[in-house]
């Protein structure tokens, strides 16, 4: 099939196994392409010929085996030699200095010195395989169809097409129950999606520490990094609360900034509290928590994917993959004096799903 | 009462103990046929045929350092308190899986050194295999009859890369936590079904208890068995086609040469192993990795800026950074995250499906359906290695976007630009990359031909009587020049007829037009191996000036101007016949007049 330039016959038709080319030749007496000149003359290595030199080999190889074993007695004194009782973090280093740097002896030096043997002693002398191609000759080729036809026949699979309908159809439902089984997995969605902690007078807890937030706390410019008061307990806690803690959290994780009130967007002053706005921290591109503020342009970055949604603007994406603005959480305070939600969030936090939609 | 008769023994029975352990295995397993085939096999010799070793070898390491791990770790998202001895996590509350892991390496003895072993060797198996890759790619180890198992190393990569990430998720700290909140977000934004996929694969919502246990399993037992299969056909299929070899003296398309299994192979490869192992066990002797104690627990709320995957997820985080921000909403009902599908689904489903194609891709529109076992020198494929240099440009592209935080922070640069730079250059850089590469390949095909007609220079430089400076040309001996002028030349598939006999337009005469301008684009600029009608050419005007040599009195023969033939390749590339090079104007013409012009330098 392929076009090979004039000159440029085929290698296949023109080499034996040898390695050297069998010269096709031109008009004028000259082969078309140039002869393999076959194995160049092989020559012989130091140690071939030099009995010193053989015997320096062989200590070198040995020399290579004795370091392996003294890694070993190293890696076995460094075992014992550092306890990890109470570790500090400089035992703990000194360990695994001794037993990775004698496991590193024992190991390498047993490589080091089987290869220093075959490079300088075993025998170098290049040998010459042939190949032989993987496909079959016709005969055998013609030979599997029979077998495979006869095989065919023998089943009757031709001449019973209600059975090989059947047979399919069977095949084609059996992996049906396969999946279904795998359903219990995990529940449906539902709602999760769409629903967060958060919602009317539910109170602002500060994230880490846990304790309710009063309004005037916050001064201008700060960012506040609020979670949910159901939040207020420690994770491990989640369960008997009836709550799946991890899970609350990423949905509810949020932050509340100070702006000058007069900087406050018009459609986030609904939703504001004096100069406080409140926006979900759970990035709308991919969940992760957007919790970069620079407080001179009043951007927020995600550190993963470097969305960034400018505050001024209800948080509108100004840079990078996110698709949509960073929904906000409606605050006020309660009687006594605590930020809380004054609703729930108006759309589902986080990235995107097929049938979130316009929501 | 039945007496049995001692049955008779084979004739000559064994005597030493081997003698009795080899006649064992040959009456059980047949092993006297396996040692004949195999136990002599020759295996060529060649730096790069190493680099699938170190995959290999970097495999079995993990999977010993993994065993080790297991007998530790938890495999529990479950929550408890930390009371181990690293005093900032005291009394945190915490995933059971990050305590083991935590604890494994500050209580177990050995047991940090085995997780930076396994971390280590994680990170050198994917390189090793894409480095590996890269070497079959470019010197067409690929082609005929290798496709397939070209396509389950494609396959090995893809589920080396798959193991990784679980394995980087397992310890459940700060780091790989947001890692998988990013692989649910991928699960969600697939159409239709995503929002119910993650809840199966997650037991619910993210992260939920369910998916660590999994992910457990997935990591030790499923992708690893896979692969162990995949890598045992990949192995047994190196053996059954006999390993390529470069070209060179005495190498053919029909021959193995090289050194045999027993007892060179067995000695160099096997001591492969220990050096590989050694280095692994250096690097986690002497190189912190992933200390997750210092990370902390995993926890939705906070983040760390700068934030860094495992190289090989690099690239994929760096295409899901470049993308701009667009979803679409159909009918104001359907959520279409393009911007989470483009880079994270579609694009690495793309670079699979080129991969995979790739050798039969080649195959059509070349239409060399031959079997090679002689490896090709990139520079003698100059298309191929184009292509394979734009396909990693594209690469290291979106793989260092995947840092542009990293690199902004440390060059002091905007990460917006940084971000528009590599939206703009992968759509520019990589084709540009493809005609350097091709360019540069042409120049050394032509260097190597220049090399073949006029010999190697010698750096001696020689003035005439005549005030002529001449530098003498060392002539190539028949091995050295073998292999610059062993390969095939190509020309581009001619396509058949528009019409058939009658006049009517041929089927698949359009599907033919396209092969033939693709054919076109691989070989129209081809260079051809030089003849020895072209060297005997060349020659006979040496001879000439050698007249001006022998005048000179310095008895050096062949020499030659130094001065490139490029104006002849210029022909040679549109008409490759031995007439064209004699007729090359720039050349001949230069060469009779005796005029040097250079003194003897070359332009590549």
């Amino acid at each position: 099939m392929s076009r090979i330039a004039p000159g440029g016959a085929s290698q296949d038709e023109q080499s034996d196994a040898s390695g050297r080319t069998v010269a096709v030749a031109d008009a004028a007496g000259l082969p078309e392409r140039f002869e393999n000149p076959g194995l160049p003359e092989h020559r012989p290595r130091l140690a071939d010929i030099d009995r010193k030199a053989a015997r320096r080999a062989e200590l070198s190889v040995a020399v290579m085996f004795l370091l392996s074993m003294v890694g070993t007695v190293v890696t076995i004194v460094g075992y014992f030699a550092f306890r990890l009782d109470e570790p500090t973090s400089g035992e703990l280093a000194w360990s695994n200095r001794t037993i990775g740097l004698g496991l590193f002896l024992t190991i390498f030096f047993i490589g080091m010195g089987a290869v220093q043997w075959a490079k300088t002693l075993m025998p170098d002398h290049e040998q010459i395989e042939e190949r032989h191609s993987v496909e079959s000759t016709p005969e055998t080729k013609s030979a599997a169809a029979g077998i495979l036809r006869e095989g065919v026949d023998d089943s009757g699979i031709r001449r019973r097409p209600l059975i090989l309908g059947s047979l399919a159809g069977a095949l084609a439902l059996a992996p049906l129950p396969a999946l279904v089984l795998l359903k219990d997995l995990g529940p449906n969605p539902g709602n999760k999606l769409r629903e967060t902690l958060w919602g009317p007078g539910v109170r602002a807890i500060v994230d880490p520490t846990k304790t309710p937030l009063r309004p005037e706390e916050i001064q201008l410019g700060q960012i506040v990094h609020i979670l949910p008061e159901q939040l207020g307990i420690e994770p491990d806690e989640g369960r008997t609360e009836g709550l799946e803690y991890l899970n609350e959290k990423a949905k509810a994780a949020a932050i509340v900034i100070r702006l000058e009130e007069g900087e406050v967007p018009a459609a986030a002053r609904a939703g504001a509290y004096g100069g406080l706005v409140a926006y979900s921290k759970v990035c709308t591109h991919m969940g992760c928590s957007v919790a970069l503020y620079e407080q001179v342009t009043h951007h927020l970055l995600c550190p993963c994917h470097q969305s960034t949604f400018d505050v001024l603007d209800n948080c509108r994406v100004i840079f990078g993959p996110a698709a949509r603005a960073l929904p906000q959480l409606p605050v006020g305070v309660d009687d006594e004096g605590y930020l809380v939600a004054t609703e729930g969030f108006a759309e589902p936090v986080g990235p995107s799903f097929w049938e979130r939609g316009d929501t | 009462m039945t007496v049995t008769t001692a049955v008779t023994r084979s004739a000559d029975p064994p005597r030493t103990r081997v003698e009795r352990l080899a006649d064992f295995a040959d009456s059980r397993f047949g092993a006297a046929t396996a040692v004949k085939a195999g136990a002599r096999k020759i295996f060529p010799d060649h730096w790069s045929f190493m680099l699938g070793e170190v995959a290999l070898y970097s495999f079995v390491i993990l999977i010993l350092s993994g065993v080790f791990l297991t007998f530790w770790y938890v495999p529990s998202a479950s929550l408890v308190e930390y009371e181990g001895p690293y005093e900032p996590l005291q009394g945190l509350v915490v995933s059971e899986s990050y305590e083991s892991t935590v604890n494994l390496s500050w209580d177990v003895r050995g047991g940090l050194f085995m997780r930076q072993v396994h971390h280590w060797a994680a990170l050198i198996f994917v390189a090793a295999t894409v480095v590996h890759m890269m070497r079959v790619f470019f010197t067409g180890a690929f082609r005929k009859p290798r496709e397939m198992n070209w396509v389950i190393g494609v396959l090995l990569a893809l589920l080396a890369i798959v193991e990784g990430f679980a394995g980087y998720s397992l310890p459940d700290d700060l780091l790989s936590g947001t890692g998988l909140r990013i692989a649910s977000a991928i699960i969600l934004a697939i159409p239709i079904v995503g929002s119910y996929l993650s809840f199966f694969v997650f037991g619910g919502e993210f992260p939920g208890e369910d998916f660590i246990p999994r992910l457990y399993t997935v990591h030790v037992l499923l992708v690893p068995g896979i692969m162990l299969a995949l890598i045992a056909v990949h192995l047994f299929l190196v053996v059954l086609h006999k390993h390529t070899q470069y070209p060179g003296p005495g190498r053919t398309n029909q021959n193995v040469v090289g050194y045999p299994l027993l007892p060179v192979y067995v000695a160099k490869a096997g001591g492969f192993f220990f050096i590989v192992f050694g280095v692994v066990a250096l690097m986690a002797a002497t190189m912190q990795i992933n200390p997750i104690w210092a990370y902390g627990p995993y926890d939705p709320s906070p983040i760390t800026a700068g934030s860094q995957p495992d190289w090989y997820m690099g690239f994929l985080d760096g295409a899901v950074r470049t993308i701009p921000g667009w979803e679409v909403v159909l009918f104001g009902e359907w959520t279409l995250s393009l911007n989470i599908l483009i880079p994270a689904l579609v694009l690495p489903g793309l670079m699979t499906v080129v991969l995979v194609a790739y050798p039969w891709l080649e195959q059509w529109v070349t239409g060399d359906d031959r079997e090679h076992h002689l490896l090709d020198r990139p520079r003698n494929v100059p298309t191929r290695t184009g292509l394979g240099v734009m396909a990693l440009t594209f690469y290291a592209l979106l793989w260092a976007n995947g840092g542009n935080d990293i690199i902004a922070h440390f060059l002091n640069l905007s990460i917006n630009d940084l971000t528009w730079f590599t939206r703009i250059a992968l759509f520019v850089l990589p084709p540009l990359a493809f005609l350097v590469t091709k360019r540069i390949c042409l120049g050394l095909q032509r260097r190597d031909r220049e090399k073949v007609l006029h010999g190697r220079e010698t750096g001696e430089v020689y003035r005439l009587a005549t005030g002529e400076v001449l530098e003498r040309h060392e002539p190539l001996s028949p091995e050295e020049r073998w292999l610059l002028v062993q390969h095939d030349g190509y020309l581009p598939l001619e396509p058949g007829p528009a019409t058939d006999a009658n006049g009517v337009r041929r089927r698949g005469a359009r599907l033919d037009g396209l092969r033939h301008r693709l054919s076109s684009f691989y070989f129209g600029d081809a260079v051809p191996p030089v003849t020895p009608h072209e060297l005997a050419q060349a020659e006979a005007h040496h001879h000439a000036l050698d007249g001006h040599g022998a005048a000179a009195g310095n008895g050096h023969p062949a020499v030659t101007r130094g001065g490139p033939p490029d104006d002849a390749d210029g022909v040679l590339a549109r008409d490759p016949s031995p007439a064209g090079v004699g007729s090359a104007p720039g050349h001949s013409g230069a060469a009779q007049s005796g005029e040097v012009r250079e003194g003897g330098s070359t332009r590549a």
